[in-house]
């Protein structure tokens, strides 16, 4: 009996301080959030599939060890958010975090990865305006942008096109405040209106797009995202609204919505950083690939998740695969030292990048196949507002 | 003004197969939402197949229905006994169930349904004001199968029985009623309104996983306002909570501007229309504490 229990702790001894110690050192891990169930869940996919390509790209190793990527679903909810956040870091263990869509999911999780875990973030969508500014961290990188800066982008356009007046609606939360306030800080024109609804509850918008149709504005700016951009399109075009008042968007019409709201975007304008139709090399490569793998069109969400994989490649190369030192570690993703999909990208002293944003009309492709195409630049390097509020220089 | 009709005929809709499950059948189903959902998905796959929108819908509630009958006998029958903690538990399995059955069928995409041609306009309800024709046909929808449904229970012998199995289970199963059978049927009647409230909302909202779950709190808010299994209960804090939602959105903000600044008042304004049918409801439970045309004690 005693024997056998001491075979028994022996053999656990070896596979429980043997084992992990070996694969640390064989493999590249990271953690991806992102939301994986409910009705947002197609965005999640659509990153899951660009990581997926990435590492296929990659061939599935980064300076020869082989890159294994760890999953976690956030279902949408801060909360689960934090939690998958800290088994990442603490019982996983992982080299870099990255994903976050929803900027409330982001700003719950961070202090669990980058100060209690000391883990670098790379945020492949969500950017709130805290973390471009007071909140900003050494650990935190962004592959996407700063909440405020795509409907800035709008801003300039929508002023250079002379519309006079506008009427603002987006979601009352986190990421809904910051759009609507970077709309604000570029656009001269009058806010005849401006609504923020409930989130994520707020499905019928008869009430608000009622009220427009009294104030008659020359243009309409929204920013609702994923399935709730379907929701709001479609019901723009029932009550009538389309043939009158213009529709303006950021995040609302992407390659994930637009099977659900076909024919009704058309020529619908949006800002973006990244249009699937940017002409150069690896984004070539990226679209085409995607296409054939999944049969449809990649979003942004899918081209920033891809651009933080490349990016994490970027500084693991650098390294030799030796990850042990943090600073050189942060010293080489900030040298963003990567061929984006977007062309030109750089990092701010507040690890945003500094980048292109561009206008896009929603239109039919050669297959009739609904998507979006660049027609204008709308920003050239554009840098975010916050930046000067952050204490790192 | 008639958007608060609309939307509260269409919740209307929901709460009245709540109210028929909660108040007669005494089963807290959160899986309610889930039925709202399976009647737009049905309803989604039966238009592509039938290529028609008024073929496919009617073809989703028979399904619906079906639907409702098998979770009865598979799930919701051991739950009468047990005490409304466990049908909590269970019925949320059944929504947990129901979305991962959807995203395995579906996939997790979501559907979109068009409105039909013939109401792809706008009616001028008065002159000069335009309203959507579609939403227009879900209230004149809406009213019919109040007033069917009012018919069914007050005047036919099902509705009989389907009162008098809420008032006394036992006695009616001794007078050699079959319980089993009635309760099946109620409980498939519910999953239709469920599925028709679902489907009605689909061309309006869009298909999607969990789009039921959003709903079903305000229809339990409804069904305690209305009086726990009181039909009429429901429609009319169906018709006062949709008024409430909507009179909230488009005048709270304007009103707020009256005495705060404007700032102040497009913050505060989203979150006070967000609680204000909460506060109705605690306003009218301290009032009446069975509801607006509550029964029970």
């Amino acid at each position: 009996m005693k024997s056998t229990l001491l075979g028994a702790a022996t053999v656990a001894t070896i596979l429980g301080l043997g084992l992990p110690a070996v694969q640390a050192q064989q493999s590249v891990k990271i953690g991806f959030i992102s939301t994986f169930s409910g009705p947002q869940a197609a965005i999640g996919e659509d990153m899951r599939r660009s990581v997926d390509l990435a590492v296929e790209h990659l061939g599935g190793k980064m300076a020869g060890e082989p890159i294994e990527i760890v999953y976690e679903d956030d279902q949408f909810k801060p909360d689960v958010g934090k939690q998958k956040s800290e088994k990442l870091v603490q019982q996983d263990k992982v080299d870099f975090v990255s994903g976050y869509i929803w900027s409330n999911v982001l700003l719950a999780s961070l202090k669990t990865v980058v100060d209690e875990g000391d883990t670098i973030l790379i945020g492949a969508n969500a950017g709130p305006s805290q973390i471009a500014g007071p909140l900003c961290n050494k650990n935190f990188f962004s592959t996407s942008w700063q909440n405020d800066q795509t409907p800035m982008a709008m801003g300039e356009y929508l002023n250079k096109k002379g519309v006079k007046n506008l009427y603002l609606m987006g979601p009352n939360y986190a990421a809904g405040k910051d759009m609507l306030a970077g709309l604000k800080l570029t656009y001269k024109g009058k806010i005849v209106g401006e609504d923020y609804t409930k989130w994520p509850g707020q499905l019928d918008f008869s009430a608000e797009l009622a009220k427009i149709a009294q104030v008659k504005p020359e243009g309409i700016f929204i920013f609702y995202p994923g399935a709730h951009g379907v929701q709001f399109l479609k019901q723009y075009v029932q009550a009538g609204l389309n043939k009158s008042i213009p529709l303006y968007q950021v995040f609302s019409i992407d390659a994930i919505t637009l099977p659900q709201q076909g024919e009704l975007a058309l020529g619908t304008l949006g800002a973006q950083e990244w249009v699937n139709d940017l002409p150069n090399e690896q984004n070539k490569r990226y679209v085409a690939d995607f296409k054939k793998k999944y049969g449809v069109y990649p979003s942004y969400y899918g081209a920033q998740s891809y651009d933080a994989i490349m990016l994490i490649d970027s500084a693991v190369e650098a390294l030799k695969g030796n990850l042990k030192d943090k600073d050189k570690v942060r010293a080489e993703i900030m040298k963003a030292n990567f061929k984006s999909l977007r062309g030109g990208f750089k990092f701010n002293t507040n690890h945003f990048p500094i980048q292109n944003f561009y206008i896009q009309e929603t239109v039919k492709d050669a297959d009739g196949k609904m998507t979006v195409k660049t027609i204008a630049t709308a920003i050239t390097d554009g840098k975010d507002p916050y930046y000067e509020k952050c204490s790192m220089k | 003004m008639l958007n608060g009709v609309q939307l509260g005929l269409l919740m209307f809709l929901l709460a009245a197969g709540l109210t028929l499950t909660f108040g007669i059948m005494d089963l807290v189903n959160l899986a309610h939402g889930s039925l709202y959902m399976m009647g737009a998905y049905f309803a989604w796959t039966l238009i592509g197949l039938t290529d028609s929108f008024m073929l496919g819908t009617l073809l989703a509630l028979p399904a619906c229905f079906l639907l409702g009958v098998i979770v009865e006998i598979v799930v919701a029958r051991r739950l009468y006994a047990r005490d409304h903690l466990d049908q909590v538990l269970a019925t949320f399995g059944l929504i947990l169930f129901f979305n991962e059955l959807v995203r395995a069928i579906w996939g997790p995409e979501g559907r979109s349904i068009a409105v039909p041609a013939f109401l792809n306009r706008t009616v001028n309800v008065l002159p000069g004001v335009p309203y959507p024709a579609y939403r227009f046909a879900l209230i004149v929808a809406g009213v019919a199968v109040a007033i069917l449904l009012a018919w069914l229970v007050a005047r036919t012998r099902l509705g009989m029985l389907i009162r008098a199995g809420a008032s006394n289970r036992r006695m009616i199963a001794a007078l050699g009623v079959n319980i089993e059978l009635l309760f099946s049927l109620v409980f498939g009647l519910g999953a239709v309104f469920a599925g028709l409230a679902g489907l009605m909302a689909a061309p309006i909202a869009s298909v999607k996983i969990g789009m039921g779950d959003d709903i079903l709190i305000v229809a339990f808010v409804i069904i305690v306002i209305g009086g726990i299994g009181s039909i009429k209960g429901a429609f009319v804090a169906a018709m006062v909570v949709g008024q409430i939602d909507i009179v909230g959105r488009a005048f709270l903000p304007d009103l707020l501007k009256t005495f705060m600044g404007a700032a102040s008042a497009s913050a505060a304004a989203p979150a006070i229309s967000q609680v204000l049918i909460y506060v109705v409801m605690a306003a009218v439970l301290v009032w009446r504490p069975t509801g607006l045309f509550g029964q029970r004690g």
